[in-house]
């Protein structure tokens, strides 16, 4: 398709042209962008309602709010990120300027996906925008109002040649693939992100993938079984299940599985009330084939609680299943719906172990009063991040680098690390044409003399730290005496 | 992963450091030169496969406790109470693919950063320097501990099995058709890649510098290992009197390195291999042969080769040359060498020389490369601050110092909450209602500290 073409063509030729590096430009794009979310704030609230029937409340404060906080990050530190930082030298470039510049890769793409269809495509064009690059985004066409919303309003406010939006479903973003990028930043499932990163691999483009699996929920009996499942609650069926982050399954001892279904049901009252499909604060799966897919992972699974669903309105109650099998269908995918299994186990060991047999998931949260078994469990497992005692919440706090391990993704964004992501870090040396004396020690030809100079010149001493503090003190006792001598 | 402490582990490397210094010396000297006729130079093994990876040892050994530490970070109004840090956990298993040109050092700068960050790692030597590889092969095993470490030497075909199995990471050294497949292999089981390739980096002399000194630091920067490193200066970019200049100020910088005849001198070293060497003479049919040009083929010796007046279409412009010819493509001036560095892919490094500053700044401002050096070549890979990586072509990642051990570290982001004030938390849990909502917004207000100066 010759649009794809054209498009990075404009956008790689718009970047070469250099206006998009200067940090006024930048700025100046940020907060276009932030116009754009105030101002626009009803029409992005209803795309994402008439995409994920989500209520405006829980649309503003899960997508608008995140979105808003990070512009605000950005605006604030630009300046601080992307000044050149100065490096520590050794005796030979003492004299020489040594730096790292964070520069701009030059054309990005980012492909947003449709669960939180719009924080998702902008949290890491702000990164992208931030640090310099013109940007290709290509919003999800599952959530297609959103998507046309994204395309609708960017070229409204932004840059059109250096931040197009290009929107469609499998043939599109396959031939946007086969263009040429300095980077792609993908959000979606492992089976895709291997065919993004192996389209990337044809031209050397590096990838950030932030993928899915199944996060894992370990209940310790030592806990607050009240707000660790209150919690839970909140984290698992935010958004229908529909979160890359939410708990998948809950792990925990049998003697407490009865009690856990209890408190998870008392709070799920509290939240939605009796009648769940009419709460406003309530979404729906995203589309039939989703809502076919997790009511077939229901199959033999004994029900606790939940269970209803209605295909007309891609409803499905939340339901929880009780002492499930690993090997059912249901712990073979990653869920995202609002189905949380419960499996038995008797200890911690083999909770752990369980873990560890498994693909490496996005988040692991473990709920304990027992700060060492939090530890331990941490210490011992392998994971994107991890909340104790609480779910989601690492993902919230910037300064946190927000991305997977293994099959949940590599790389990662949000905050700082968004404007790392989507950096160069050139390495520079800037030395003096004079004092070429320093240099003959490495000119041919070589005698051992010259061998002897460059290893003193450029041998890092082992355990410089301490030999430096026995020197220290010496000077110290030194000093000492030299002034009792003086005043004495 | 649960084998021996990083530290241990690197105690013992440092420990066969010391120890088999003289047998990879030897090694490397018998690699690059055929038979005991021309020894291959002692000062650049010594300086490139020894001492370099000494420093990255040291720096690794003095600061591994601080780098293992849990980072804390800044926190927000809401988790103010809570603990937040980055863990660095080690990825897994790790594969290290090592090329040719500096068999050792290339090897083990990447495996000290691995072991550091407590990885278990497969090591996978060049097969073209096959006296090396023995040594990894024979020499790593009675260090490192047996089942966290082992060496794999292999040809072309079993490197492709290899990669057929999965790793949690891969380090890849090497060219850039090879890197692309490294990579395909990799995105099959979603495995993060750091590719440190190669490229054309380019040399601008301008007008106004000491000739005779650019002449001694290009020479040295280009002829080092007989051209074969990935971050040598591959041409030169200068005016037509900077090249009449440059020609007699190269000619005596070689001499005086080598003598008058460079294949007597026993700092001067030779092509690794004969397809190597085949492919070099190709090359000298660019331009004019200014100075050296000659070859033995039996020694697989090529002379220093300073090629005059190259065009862009000759031969020894449209590949990387890792060899001891040095192309120089006149230009107009500063921005016509600008405008062909950016009409190219992007290189390992760019060089400039000029002895105003101005110009040695437009030149990095205006161009893009893994990393860039200012009048001197090669020096910018001995400070361990350094990152030392590509970009595009040039490849993805980097490593050295810190930066090797942050390549082989998933930084893992950790909340610690407590259980208690729950009440605090109300606020996000359903039912939602306006009030609510007024609360989280103003709450939840990032406000801009200072009026941006900027705008």
């Amino acid at each position: 398709m010759e649009r794809m073409q054209e498009v990075v063509g404009r956008a790689r030729a718009a970047f070469n042209s250099g206006r998009c590096r200067s940090l006024e430009f930048r700025m100046q794009q940020l907060k276009a962008l932030e116009r754009m979310v105030w101002e626009k704030e009803e029409e992005i609230l209803a795309a994402i309602k008439a995409d994920l029937h989500k209520s405006g409340h829980n649309a503003y404060s899960h997508e608008i709010l995140g979105v808003l906080g990070e512009l605000a990050l950005a605006m604030d530190k630009l300046p601080s990120w992307a000044a050149p930082q100065p490096v520590k030298k050794n005796l030979l470039t003492m004299r020489d300027e040594a730096y790292v510049c964070l520069e701009p890769l030059g054309v990005v793409l980012i492909i947003g996906a449709w669960n939180y269809p719009f924080v998702l495509t902008m949290q890491p064009l702000i990164g992208a925008i931030a640090a310099g690059n013109a940007v290709v985004v290509k919003p999800s066409e599952i959530s297609e109002n959103t998507a046309q919303l994204v395309a609708d309003l960017l070229p409204q406010y932004l840059d059109r040649e250096l931040y197009p939006v290009v929107t469609g479903g499998v043939p599109e973003t396959t031939e946007l693939l086969t263009q040429r990028f300095d980077h792609i930043l993908y959000t979606g499932n492992s089976t895709v992100g291997k065919i993004v990163m192996a389209a990337a691999a044809k031209h050397l483009t590096p990838v950030t993938l932030e993928l899915g699996g199944k996060s894992p929920c370990y209940i310790d009996k030592d806990c607050d079984l009240a707000v660790a499942c209150r919690r839970i609650t909140w984290g698992k069926f935010m958004n229908c299940g529909q979160t890359c982050i939410a708990p998948d399954y809950i792990i925990c001892d049998p003697s407490i599985q009865s009690k856990v279904v209890e408190n998870i049901k008392a709070t799920l009252q509290e939240f939605y009330g009796e009648d769940v499909k009419s709460s406003p604060d309530y979404e729906r799966i995203v589309n039939k084939r989703h809502f076919k897919r997790i009511l077939g992972l229901l199959e033999g699974q004994k029900v606790a609680h939940g269970g209803e669903a209605d295909e007309a309105s891609c409803f499905i109650a939340p339901t929880i299943l009780t002492d499930v099998s690993p090997e059912s269908k249901v712990m073979e995918e990653e869920i995202f719906g609002p189905v949380l299994p419960i499996l038995t186990m008797k200890s911690v060991d083999e909770a752990i172990e369980f873990i560890n047999r498994r693909e490496k998931p996005l988040a692991l949260y473990v709920f304990s009063n027992n700060k060492k078994l939090i530890k331990r469990v941490i210490s011992e497992t392998s994971s994107g991040g991890v909340t104790g005692n609480d779910v989601i919440m690492h993902a919230l706090l910037s300064t946190l680098p927000f991305g997977g391990v293994g099959n949940s993704g590599m790389g990662a964004y949000h905050g700082k690390h968004s404007f790392e992501t989507f950096s160069h870090r050139r390495a520079c040396l800037i030395k003096d044409l004079k004092m070429e004396g320093t240099n003959n020690f490495r000119y041919p030809p070589i005698s051992q003399k010259k061998v002897d100079w460059a290893k003193l010149l450029l041998l890092k001493r082992f355990n410089k730290g301490r030999v430096g503090l026995v020197i220290l003190a010496l000077l110290g006792i030194v000093a000492a005496v030299v002034i009792k001598m003086v005043y004495c | 992963m649960k084998g021996l402490s990083p530290q241990i582990l690197g105690k013992k490397k440092k420990k066969m450091q010391g120890r088999d210094m003289s047998c990879c010396c030897a090694a490397a000297h018998a690699e690059l030169t055929r038979g005991v006729l021309c020894p291959q130079p002692f000062f650049e093994c010594e300086f490139s496969e020894i001492l370099l990876c000494k420093n990255e040892l040291h720096e690794t050994l003095n600061n591994l406790s601080h780098w293992m530490k849990d980072e804390h970070v800044d926190k927000s109004l809401v988790t103010r109470l809570d603990l937040a840090f980055i863990r660095k956990d080690p990825y897994g298993v790790v594969l290290i693919i090592g090329p040719w040109n500096c068999p050792i050092h290339l090897l083990l700068v990447p495996l000290i950063g691995a072991i550091a960050a407590g990885n278990c790692v497969i090591i996978k030597p060049s097969e073209i320097t096959k006296n090396s590889e023995r040594l990894m092969a024979e020499g790593l095993p009675s260090y490192l501990d047996k089942d966290c470490s082992a060496v794999v030497a292999a040809g072309v075909e079993e490197t492709t099995r290899l990669l057929e199995n999965k790793f949690d990471y891969i380090f890849f050294t090497g060219s850039s058709a090879v890197g692309r497949i490294v990579m395909t292999a990799a995105a099959k089981q979603l495995t993060p890649v750091t590719l440190e390739l190669g490229g054309k980096n380019p040399c601008y002399v301008s007008d106004s510098c000491d000739v005779q000194n650019v002449a001694r630091r290009v020479a040295w920067g280009r002829f080092f290992n007989a051209g074969q490193i990935c971050i040598a200066p591959n041409y030169v970019l200068c005016s037509a009197e900077m090249q009449e200049k440059l020609l007699p100020a190269l000619h005596k910088a070689i001499t005086e390195f080598y003598g008058p005849n460079p294949q007597e001198s026993p700092d001067f070293g030779r092509i690794v291999g004969d397809r190597q060497f085949q492919r070099l003479q190709t090359l000298l049919r660019s331009g004019r042969v200014a100075i050296g040009g000659q070859t033995d083929e039996k020694d697989r010796y090529i002379a220093p080769t300073v090629l005059a007046d190259v065009l862009p279409s000759d031969p020894a412009m449209q590949e990387e040359i890792f060899g001891p010819i040095l192309p120089i493509v006149v230009v107009a001036n500063m921005d016509e060498a600008i405008d062909f560095i950016n009409s190219r892919e992007r290189p390992l490094v760019v060089y400039a020389f000029s002895s105003d500053d101005k110009v040695v700044n437009q030149v990095l401002e205006r161009t893009s490369s893994g990393g860039f050096c200012g009048n001197d070549t090669l020096m910018h890979v001995t400070l361990t601050s350094l990152p030392f990586g590509g970009i595009g072509n040039s490849g993805l990642g980097m490593h050295h110092g810190k930066f090797t051990f942050d390549t082989f570290t998933h930084h893992r982001g950790c909340l610690h909450r407590g259980m208690g004030r729950e009440a605090l938390h109300a606020l996000r849990y359903p039912p939602y209602s306006q009030q609510k909502l007024g609360i989280v917004r103003v709450a939840s207000e990032v406000k801009r500290k200072d009026a941006c100066t900027l705008l």
